[in-house]
């Protein structure tokens, strides 16, 4: 029988990377949503915020913050580049799956020619830092990521559902044509979103660069789980892309701790294909 | 542009020759050759391979491409193979066995390459293995994890861990912990799935249990695994004696991250295929113990060779920006296979593949990992394996102690 501390260890350790999930998936679900662009380069965008923070604050001598704030802005920047460029080659859809695979490549060579293809660990001084709750240990910047990522999701759905910029871009995803009618400029909204969703990729990679040691091929090992992620929290519903994040970590890492770990991979993709099974609509 | 032979006339070539012919006999006439003797001249001796020079197992494929590099460039600055010089035709993989069997395919078919050196990696390997095989081919490869898959004829490892290393390699870590005072009587095993790292920990299960060593805990994860927070406390419940970790990659510092959050050090840890240099950098990598073949210090340096290796190496690993700049088993691997392919030609005056292998069979080639022979089962010899353990940051032998580094102890709890 586990003891009370390793499953209260295990939950922790769920949230937190439920709450990673969730930050990835963020950007991911937004400019699917509503832009109709499923981006397969956010990805690869995370990881080059990801070696952006490590070579700031790890070599360069920045303060963690001080890098945050440089990356994020240069990130809403690319991401409004990013998107006139889709706006000018009216990538569509599923093209999009092709083009942002190919940026997604590109962004990887880069990475690897610039930094190799040797892994990079950013030690900081708060980095393996935890905080002792009664027998649990709580991991400082995990924590951290955690309350990011549940801000991030809940101050987006509070803007796309309370402020008329929000309502906005919610009725140009659900109709274009109407919604200009209404004097909603699509164009300027899109380069927007587009900016935002891109500079929360810097923010995921941010946190993946200080909670994890980098190599530019990892980057795909986090697709898998985060499009499940994405369908099962809805297309374009921040809160829905956090409460999936959590379900899939959590019952994740739970799994680690009662059964064998290898059983853990599968319940991502198990829970993924019931939801599409019995709400095929989270898709459309 | 320079011109190609194809260019210039019969008699001009030949008389070229002959020019370069009488100045190269008043060279040696007068003693002014290089001290390795002549040159090397004439079409080159065209070797073909592919690293892991993109994708996941890219960082260590860079170290095998240094290492390779700096053989081939040594050799040239000397007298080449049988006096011609030596081109390394290298492809890049891209960390996929599926691919590195169809560019070992083009090596031999489209480029026609002379002779055959291996991949990085065990599923790379046996990709090209079956490849070298269909075409007849001898493949000398450095990092088969697996020696009983290695079934051709006229395939050749380097990475000497015997036959059998599942049974060898575990009663030479346990001995070196008990040796070194260790209290081992309780054992924890987590282990990837991956197949080279799989096998050896069921190995090491095996051998605890006969030594009469109580599994306090064995768990298995899928390679790739992202989170080791479950698994950590885990771990930490469990308190083993020894925790052996059948790791590859970076699977070991995420899990020593992990535990390091829960505020537990492990007594004993093992780990089985860790990157060498995210672990022993990292500060709770310190006391952790892998396997070895060959490290940058006495008695591997005391070999001459082997120590203008480690002083080349790290020159050329600091300008390429490697964050581990030492020579450690990889790329002494990597400078080996080639060791071991020359050694062949150079005895056999041949580059005739059932030639080599036959000479290889039937002798032993000196490397900067030891003395290696070839005529075991699947052509393995001895178990060459040693154990290392980081120590202020660096990785250094330990076990055993005719191997281990002048000064070094082995730190144990």
């Amino acid at each position: 029988m586990p003891s009370a501390t390793l499953l209260g260890q295990s939950l922790l350790s769920g949230i937190f990377i439920g709450g990673l999930y969730a930050l990835l998936g963020l950007g991911l679900s937004l400019s699917w949503g509503y832009l109709r662009l499923i981006n397969l380069a956010h990805f690869a965008l995370a990881f080059l915020g990801a070696y952006l923070v490590f070579q700031l604050a790890g070599v360069a001598g920045f303060t963690v913050v001080a890098a945050v704030l440089v990356v994020v802005p240069a990130f809403f920047v690319l991401g409004v580049a990013m998107q006139v460029m889709f706006a000018r080659f009216e990538v569509a859809e599923f093209a999009s799956l092709l083009v942002t695979f190919g940026i997604a490549i590109i962004v990887e060579s880069a990475i690897q020619w610039f930094w190799t293809a040797d892994l990079r660990k950013f030690q900081f001084e708060f980095g393996t830092v935890s905080i002792q709750v009664g027998s649990l240990f709580v991991p400082v910047v995990e924590a951290i990521m955690f309350l990011v990522a549940a801000a991030l999701s809940v101050g987006t759905w509070v803007f796309l559902r309370f402020t008329l910029v929000g309502k906005a871009l919610r009725a140009s995803a659900e109709n274009p044509d109407i919604a200009a009618a209404f004097g909603v400029d699509h164009r300027r909204l899109a380069l927007m979103l587009s900016g935002f969703a891109t500079a929360l990729a810097a923010v995921a990679g941010a946190f993946i660069a200080m909670a994890y040691t980098l190599s530019p091929a990892q980057m795909f090992s986090w697709m898998g789980v985060v499009f499940a992620v994405v369908i099962l929290g809805g297309l374009g519903n921040p809160l829905g892309v956090l409460a999936a994040g959590l379900v899939i970590g959590v019952s994740e890492s739970l799994t680690m701790a009662l059964t064998a770990p290898t059983w853990a991979p599968l319940v991502s993709f198990t829970l993924l294909i019931a939801v599409l099974v019995l709400r095929p609509d989270r898709i459309g | 542009m320079r011109p190609t032979k194809r260019c210039l006339p019969v008699d001009f070539l030949a008389q070229t020759r002959r020019i370069v012919a009488a100045l190269a006999l008043g060279a040696l006439a007068l003693g002014l050759a290089a001290p390795g003797g002549a040159a090397p001249s004439g079409p080159p001796i065209r070797v073909g391979g592919s690293l892991a020079l993109t994708g996941p197992l890219a960082s260590t494929g860079m170290v095998h491409k240094l290492a390779g590099e700096i053989f081939v460039e040594q050799i040239n600055k000397a007298d080449g193979l049988l006096g011609r010089p030596v081109e390394w035709v290298l492809l890049d993989d891209q960390s996929k066995p599926d691919l590195t069997r169809t560019l070992y395919d083009r090596l031999v078919t489209a480029d026609k390459v002379d002779l055959l050196i291996g991949p990085y990696a065990t599923g790379s390997i046996l990709s090209a293995m079956a490849v070298a095989e269909r075409h007849g081919k001898m493949l000398i490869h450095n990092t088969f994890g697996i020696p009983k898959l290695a079934k051709y004829g006229m395939q050749f490892p380097v990475y000497q861990l015997g036959y059998t290393p599942e049974e060898t390699f575990p009663p030479k870590l346990y001995d070196g912990l008990t040796a070194s005072g260790a209290s081992i009587k309780t054992i924890a095993i987590v282990t990837s799935k991956f197949p080279s790292v799989h096998f050896l920990s069921l190995g090491a299960r095996e051998v605890a249990k006969k030594r009469g060593l109580t599994e306090v805990m064995y768990l298995e994860f899928e390679f790739g695994n992202r989170d080791f927070g479950a698994i950590a406390a885990r771990v930490r419940d469990a308190n083993p004696d020894l925790l052996w970790m059948g790791s590859i990659g970076l699977e070991s510092n995420m899990l020593l991250e992990a535990l390091k959050k829960l505020n537990y050090t492990p007594k004993n840890h093992f780990h089985l295929y860790p990157a060498p240099a995210p672990l022993a950098v990292a500060p709770e990598g310190e006391r952790a113990l892998a396997m070895t073949l060959f490290e940058p210090h006495p008695p591997f340096t005391n070999n001459p060779n082997a120590a203008e290796f480690v002083k080349v190496y790290r020159e050329r690993a600091e300008k390429a920006k490697l964050p581990y700049p030492e020579a450690d088993m990889q790329a002494a691997l990597g400078y080996a296979q080639w060791q071991v392919l020359t050694a062949a030609v150079k005895a056999t005056k041949s580059l005739d593949d059932k030639v080599l292998a036959d000479w290889l069979r039937a002798h032993t080639v000196d490397t900067l990992l030891g003395r290696m022979r070839f005529n075991g089962t699947h052509n393995y010899g001895d178990d060459l394996s040693k154990v290392k353990q980081i120590q202020r940051g660096k990785w250094f032998t330990v076990w055993p102690k005719e191997s281990a580094a002048p000064d070094i102890k082995f730190l144990v709890q």
